[in-house]
């Protein structure tokens, strides 16, 4: 089969649910003759009709509002942040409305809201943000943010069926640059389990979306230049978190850092580290460490985006510290 | 507040039997005999945290209910208890809900109106954040074209509900999408402490149908035939494809925002005035009596027949189960994760594993 970018698997992922289920319909701005401001739905409208892919004014709230109402009555919506950064306008439709209605209603809520998400692409500060944090502490809601390109695809198939709303992050920098070749058949990657995406013994990278390759990067170089085994663990989906995953390879590793591309405050690596201190502090060799974004909106030139970033070059860093400690 | 002028003509909207008249009167007089209870229980400290009343209103929520299928979703408000009972929740209900008891309908989770029943009723309950109701019931008309079912939905929304985004988004897209949606303003004068004249400067709510390029009619809150005339016309313009109507109720709050509000920011007289001359009940009584030949006798039958049906639901409600502390742990998810038990409560997690849960739990699923 042939390999097919993270974008094109997640069209893929949104076309067969769309064939396989009537009622997965898309509403989003500019998604449908135009495809998108990615091209991630392109072609879907010519494929499907103007009823199931909705082009609808700028208006977050009124579009994840209107998905939750059409949720309640038998559909399956699939809504298009233009740019994840703007999913904060539906941030009170999303934890006050959705995220309650079955729990203090009994309304069916099943429904994703997905969008292109994070930087290292000069995006400057409203299109390269990481908003999962914010989500985080929001019982009701799901959130994958995947890295590959079958996860991509598994993933958003999996969120589609899911009956619960499911916040779908997508990270802009893997789309068109990492390739995959998705499994034959109905792929779907089950919410809750962390992949391995590699194997060791030293020390463990905790990780998700982007910065797994850039930890898989650092895992090669330190294989290379210091003989260290690191264990790259890839999370998948934060909401359900895979916390057995976690503290398997910790127990394993004896050591850890956590590594994502959100600023360090409040950041999801705080929540892990907890997890990990009181699910297992006595197997720990040395502290946990986190490598995460600077605290600041992030910038638009090259030097000071790759400055605040975490960078490959961080991790390693890091990771020789730990591995010394 | 100017008092609207009268504009209804003196007959009853086509279509509508003795039989309607008098039930029209029966859902405002059940509203305001349940809403009483609710006070008497509210002053014994039965009723758990606030109480919202809808005294004066009763004919914008049940006019426009009535006008409604069965099969047709609303969105209620906290004003709006009248619309809840037409559509056919039932006074144990409301009074269970108010009371926090474990089979009320939310189970504890939820207060006062705020519950919905999508599979029998069709109510969809409001939340606390004003606006939101609008785009959810647009998404909730949106299906209803999408699948070309004869069905329309019908959202409530206060005088201040339409200052927030929310409102304006759902209102938009509705419209765009010619949704088969009512959007009911129900303009009261004041939301909370704030009159009408601070919360917009547009000369009436009416005047923003314009903006969005829909129908906009404006009628007399108080006089419950021309409020099931204007969203009876509404509800047909929906069903036969054309789209969203805003309707503005002109009407009056005569309590405060809640019981505990004590309305300090109301110019002197001015409930005293709405309630001699603009109460919608004993308008409607006068036309029942004057225009249609119903008899005070038949009226008091079923002030009677009312007053017996909330006495027997708060014996019923008043015996209803506390709710259980465990219960709040399940039900966030369709299909939950086991819920983590927290170190510091022993026994917790099993306890919730052990707990059964209420029958029809989880089975809302289409």
């Amino acid at each position: 089969m042939a390999e097919i970018t993270f974008l094109e698997a997640i069209r893929e992922g949104i076309a067969e649910e769309m064939e396989r289920d009537p009622s997965v319909f898309l509403l989003g701005e500019d998604i449908g003759g135009f495809g998108g401001a990615f091209k991630v739905t392109e072609g879907l409208q010519a494929r499907f009709g103007e009823k199931r892919v909705i082009d609808t004014p700028i208006s977050e709230a009124g579009i994840v509002g209107a998905a939750a109402g059409a949720a309640h009555y038998g559909m399956r919506p699939v809504v298009e942040m233009q740019f994840i950064d703007f999913i904060s306008c539906a941030y009170d439709m999303l934890t006050n409305y959705v995220a309650t209605a079955r729990y203090r209603a009994f309304l069916p809520c099943p429904m994703v809201v997905r969008g292109p998400s994070g930087g290292y692409v000069r995006g400057g500060p409203f299109h390269s943000q990481n908003p999962e944090a914010a989500f985080l502490h929001t019982p009701g809601l799901k959130i994958a943010y995947p890295a590959t390109a079958e996860d991509a695809k598994g993933l958003i198939k999996s969120a589609i069926r899911d009956a619960d709303p499911v916040l779908f992050f997508e990270h802009k920098y893997l789309y068109r640059r990492i390739k995959g070749t998705m499994p034959a058949g109905d792929h779907l990657v089950p919410f809750g389990k962390a992949r391995v995406a590699r194997e060791g013994k030293d020390l463990t990278i905790v990780t998700y979306a982007a910065t797994v390759w850039k930890a898989l990067e650092a895992a090669e170089q330190l294989a290379a230049e210091d003989g260290l085994s690191v264990e790259v663990l890839d999370l998948r989906t934060l909401l359900p978190m895979d916390h057995e995953a976690i503290v398997a390879s910790v127990k394993k590793t004896n050591r850890v850092l956590i590594v994502h591309e959100d600023t360090v405050t409040g950041g999801v690596a705080g929540e892990i580290t907890a997890q990990i201190s009181e699910r297992c502090f006595e197997w720990l060799d040395a502290p946990i460490r986190r490598v995460a974004a600077h605290d600041v909106p992030l910038p638009y030139a090259p030097p000071l985006e790759d400055f605040v970033l975490p960078q490959t070059s961080d991790i390693v860093r890091a990771s020789r510290w730990l591995a010394a400690y | 507040m100017a008092e609207p002028s009268v504009t209804a003509d003196h007959a009853p909207p086509d279509g509508l039997t003795r039989e309607q008249l008098l039930a029209l009167y029966r859902w405002m007089r059940l509203t305001r005999t349940l809403e009483e209870r609710l006070v008497a229980l509210y002053r014994q400290t039965k009723v758990v945290g606030g109480l919202f009343r809808s005294l004066g209103q009763e004919a914008c929520a049940v006019g426009s209910a009535f006008a409604l299928e069965r099969r047709d979703v609303l969105s209620p408000l906290i004003r709006n208890l009248g619309s809840m009972l037409v559509k056919g929740a039932t006074p144990v209900e409301i009074l269970r809900q108010y009371m926090a008891k474990g089979d009320s309908p939310t189970r504890g989770r939820e207060l006062n109106i705020h519950f919905g029943d999508v599979e029998e009723r069709h109510f969809v309950g409001q939340i606390s954040h004003l606006g939101d109701m609008v785009p959810v019931m647009a998404g909730v008309t949106l299906t209803f074209k999408l699948r070309e079912e004869d069905r329309v939905g019908l959202v409530y929304v206060g005088d201040g509900a339409t200052s927030t985004g929310a409102f304006h988004e759902g209102i938009n897209f509705a419209a765009v999408q010619r949704c088969p949606l009512i959007v009911v303003v129900e303009n009261n004068g004041y939301a909370y402490s704030t009159p009408t004249c601070r919360q917009t400067a547009a000369a009436q709510f009416v005047d923003k149908a314009i903006g969005y390029g829909i129908p906009g009619v404006r009628c007399d809150g108080n006089d419950i035939l021309e409020v099931y005339r204007v969203t009876r016309d509404a509800v047909a313009r929906a069903r036969s494809g054309g789209g969203v109507t805003l309707l503005e109720l002109l009407t009056y709050r005569r309590k405060g925002h809640a019981e505990h509000d004590n309305q300090s920011y109301v110019a002197p007289g001015e409930i005293e005035h709405w309630a001699a001359t603009n109460d919608p009940i004993d308008r409607y009584i006068v036309r029942l009596t004057n225009e249609f030949g119903f008899t005070p006798a038949e009226l008091a039958d079923v002030d009677a027949d009312v007053a017996r049906e909330v006495d027997t639901a708060t014996d019923v409600a008043e015996q209803s189960p506390a709710c259980d502390g465990p219960d709040a742990l399940v039900g966030v998810y369709a299909d939950p994760p086991r819920m983590p038990s927290l170190w510091f409560r022993d026994g917790v997690g099993s306890a919730v594993d052990a707990h059964e849960r209420p029958a029809g739990w989880g089975t809302h699923d289409g």
